[in-house]
């Protein structure tokens, strides 16, 4: 399934390639991605991408707080995120911090919710500042627990240092002990890596290395989730798979409130890595908010008002 | 709904409101007139009103409101007050700028995305710009006393016929020249409209006039005597004529015209930015730019990873109804346009280019031509040397920079050019050896009031725009 045919894993394998993808204009990408922010998306193909947008959401809660109680909450909610209304499709994955993956495994068993994807933090997330025996213990946990996607971060601090061999390993090992029993995402935290040039970077790393998903950010930076640099990701993968014939996910993760901004990831991947990634299983967006608000709309399409925040759910 | 196509987002056009028939603008007051000719939404082939065609006699009484109105009030204001009416113009186009948009779109065909983005906010940005030079003109490099030339006659074209009336009147009127402008004939409405908006700032009359009509009328305001400048934006055989008309008549000129863009992009390119600058600069208003990109050069290297991704990127091209707010290419200006792109394309095939296009369905009605590119261009093609004008790219390559140079120098032309590179030292080298009026590195099609923009050998004479444009308004200011 992995394959490391274009680098070798060495630092000077990487760099070498690297070096042949051609830079960001930033004045450029900028602009592309404002211009597809001004689409008009209009009745049915808002209904459309509504509906899409509740089955890309990767429901999350990453708080010091989280309890075993709001964990079950955000489960219920996830798989039913309207309880009045059956037609409406589950989010793509509840995502926890590792601890609390077994609450929600469990939980989502109880209530017949076995085939929702339960994704993991890990890594030493946010900040990914710890050594690789506690980063692959960490790993180890949340998949023992049930996690059945694993989003972990880059070291952006090697990266950043130039230590891109380093990147690759951490990744590849994380990857070899996801095995087939975890889909691997990697957050880049792109608002660290700052520059579009270093997003295109990470993001070849990260697939090169076995990435199932590359995502922007962990949600506790910002800038998080800019269309431009979910642009420049999804050219990365559209590239990768004219390379090598795998279609690698993008997560657009952070600062993604409304419907408004989650219509416009989906305008980005429509026209930009194209329609084959406008499915749960090639694009996610990380959100907690923004499932409030695409039911509201949601009910606002289909009764012509919009109903009072009371209708929907709060978890 | 199985897929993500995007439904219809018309723009209402409730907006805006077409008279059946417009007179002239002439001395403050529409004036009815005798002939008339029709205007069409070139989209669709409906008739959207009926326009004057200004006989002789009109066009003398323009000159002489305008003359009038220069001896009278416009030489004899203090210039802090001709800011003032600058000033208001631009807000009321800002104010009425959807109208002004929606209309735009009716009449020529370009797409509401670009009216709305493009034509009216730089329409409205050139107003405010020269409306800020009126009362500083002694700063501006012509002396200490500058001279205005009197009354002008302004000859625009109708590929984007709001932009180039504020690209004309804002700096004329600021300088402190009178205006008599006539528009091209299949896009008259807009400037219409801004005659009204004339009205609504209580302009003073005869500052500016406004006669419609084909190129009768135009003949007719350039051969009159009573004109102290003739200022032309349209194609080069048209320019060469009234160059010949004007020479001798102690009248000024200034002449933008014809272009075929080389858009020069070097291996060491944003492949993905470059593409979309190749598409903004070929396709942007259905390719009707003067300063269009339309020869690209592309570094042999990269030519087919650059082609590749181009078409990739042409497959997203939203073609149609150009009230859509998704749409990204427009209508043909004309039916007229549309035979000199046809004839081009076939002569292109002939010569061996290797047309392509995106499957695309165009509408039934109106005038439409689909995005086209064509490979295998060399120099000797004359889809490489002469104006389509139209959405169609012809594509060349190069093997060392200096090869690009010499290529995209070895024109007739000289309006516009790009250089795609992010190598800062050959950006900078290569703009100082191309011989074209405005070089973009790294965009295209980037306009802005501050920046002078003409043209090299039959591209043009004088300069629109920024301190270098005011010259051309000013006595003796073209020769600075």
């Amino acid at each position: 399934m992995i394959t490391y045919s274009i680098v070798d894993g060495t630092e000077s394998s990487l760099k070498n390639f690297l070096k042949t993808l051609p830079g960001v204009d930033q004045v450029g990408a900028e602009a592309r991605a404002a211009m597809l922010g001004t689409r008009s998306i209009k009745a049915a193909s808002k209904n459309y991408a509504i509906e899409l947008a509740i089955s890309m959401v990767d429901l999350t809660t990453l708080e010091g707080a989280d309890t075993p109680g709001k964990v079950r909450a955000l489960c219920s909610k996830g798989l039913r995120p309207d309880p009045t209304d059956a037609t409406v499709p589950h989010v793509g994955a509840i995502c926890v911090y590792n601890d609390m993956v077994s609450t929600a495994r469990q939980h989502l068993d109880s209530i017949g919710g076995s085939d929702l994807p339960i994704a993991a933090v890990s890594t030493a997330f946010p900040s990914g500042r710890a050594s690789m025996p506690v980063k692959i213990h960490d790993t180890q946990d949340a998949i023992d627990a049930g996690a059945t996607e694993i989003d972990m971060v880059i070291d952006r601090g090697a990266f950043l240092s130039g230590r891109f061999g380093e990147v690759f390993e951490e990744i590849k090992i994380i990857k070899e002990l996801c095995g087939d029993r975890a889909h691997l995402k990697v957050i880049l935290e792109t608002g660290e890596l700052v520059t579009y040039d270093n997003v295109r970077k990470a993001s070849y790393i990260a697939m090169l290395a076995g990435a199932d998903f590359i995502k922007t950010s962990t949600g506790k930076v910002t800038p998080a989730a800019t269309a431009p640099v979910v642009l420049v990701m999804l050219e990365a993968v559209r590239d990768y798979y004219e390379l090598t014939g795998t279609r690698i996910g993008v997560k657009a993760a952070g600062g993604i409130r409304t419907t408004k901004d989650a219509i416009k990831q989906l305008v980005l991947v429509n026209e930009t890595a194209g329609p084959e990634w406008l499915n749960p299983a090639l694009f996610r967006i990380g959100a907690s908010a923004l499932l409030n608000d695409l039911l509201q709309q949601r009910m606002k399409m289909r009764e012509g008002r919009y109903a009072s925040p009371n209708y929907v759910t709060i978890d | 709904m199985s897929a993500f196509e995007y439904a219809p987002a018309p723009e209402s056009r409730a907006v805006v409101s077409i008279e059946p028939e417009y007179g002239l603008f002439i001395n403050g007051k529409f004036v009815k007139g005798k002939k008339h000719f029709p205007s069409i939404n070139p989209a669709t082939g409906e008739k959207l009103s009926n326009i004057t065609q200004a006989s002789n006699a009109d066009v003398d009484k323009a000159v002489l409101a305008a003359r009038s109105a220069y001896q009278k009030t416009w030489s004899k204001m203090a210039p802090a007050q001709r800011a003032k009416y600058l000033y208001r113009i631009a807000r009321i186009l800002q104010e009425r700028a959807r109208e002004f948009a929606v209309l735009e779109t009716l009449d020529n065909g370009k797409p509401i995305r670009e009216s709305r983005d493009v034509d009216v906010p730089l329409a409205a940005a050139h107003f405010f710009y020269h409306a800020g030079w009126a009362d500083k003109l002694q700063h501006a490099g012509f002396g200490s006393a500058p001279k205005p030339h009197g009354v002008v006659g302004q000859i625009i074209p109708w590929n984007f016929p709001l932009l180039m009336l504020a690209w004309k009147i804002a700096p004329a009127l600021a300088t402190g020249n009178t205006v008599v402008l006539k528009p091209a004939e299949s896009t008259s409405l807009t400037a219409l409209l801004f005659a009204q908006v004339c009205q609504q700032a209580e302009l003073p009359a005869g500052v500016v006039n406004i006669v419609t009509g084909d190129g009768a009328v135009g003949a007719a305001l350039v051969n009159h005597p009573g004109i102290d400048k003739i200022a032309f934006t349209g194609s080069t055989d048209v320019g060469k004529i009234i160059a010949r008309s004007v020479a001798h008549s102690g009248k000024s000129l200034t002449l933008e015209l014809g272009g075929k863009g080389a858009n020069i992009v070097f291996e060491d390119a944003a492949i993905d930015e470059a593409v979309e600058g190749i598409v903004n600069g070929i396709f942007f208003n259905q390719g009707h730019v003067c300063c269009a990109g339309s020869r690209l050069l592309i570094q042999e290297g990269i030519h087919d990873e650059v082609v590749g991704k181009l078409k990739v990127r042409m497959a997203k091209i939203r073609v149609g109804d150009p009230m859509d707010k998704n749409t990204d290419l427009g209508a043909i200006n004309s039916a007229e346009q549309l035979m000199k792109i046809n004839e081009l394309v076939d002569y292109g095939k002939k010569e061996g280019g290797e047309i392509w296009s995106p499957q695309c369905t165009l509408p039934s009605k109106g005038f439409w031509f689909a995005p086209t590119i064509f490979s295998g261009v060399t120099q000797a093609h004359r889809i490489a040397r002469e104006e389509i004008f139209g959405p169609v790219l012809s594509i060349l390559t190069f093997r060392t920079p200096q090869e690009a140079i010499e290529k995209a120098n070895n024109t007739p032309f000289g309006l516009s050019a790009g250089i795609w590179s992010e190598k800062g030292s050959r950006t900078l080298w290569a703009s100082n050896q191309l011989k074209a009026g405005v070089i973009w590195a790294n965009t295209f099609n980037k306009f802005d009031p501050a920046s002078p923009f003409g043209g090299y050998k039959e591209s043009g004479w004088g300069r629109e725009g920024g301190r270098h444009g005011l010259g051309s308004y000013i006595k003796g200011g073209d020769h600075e």
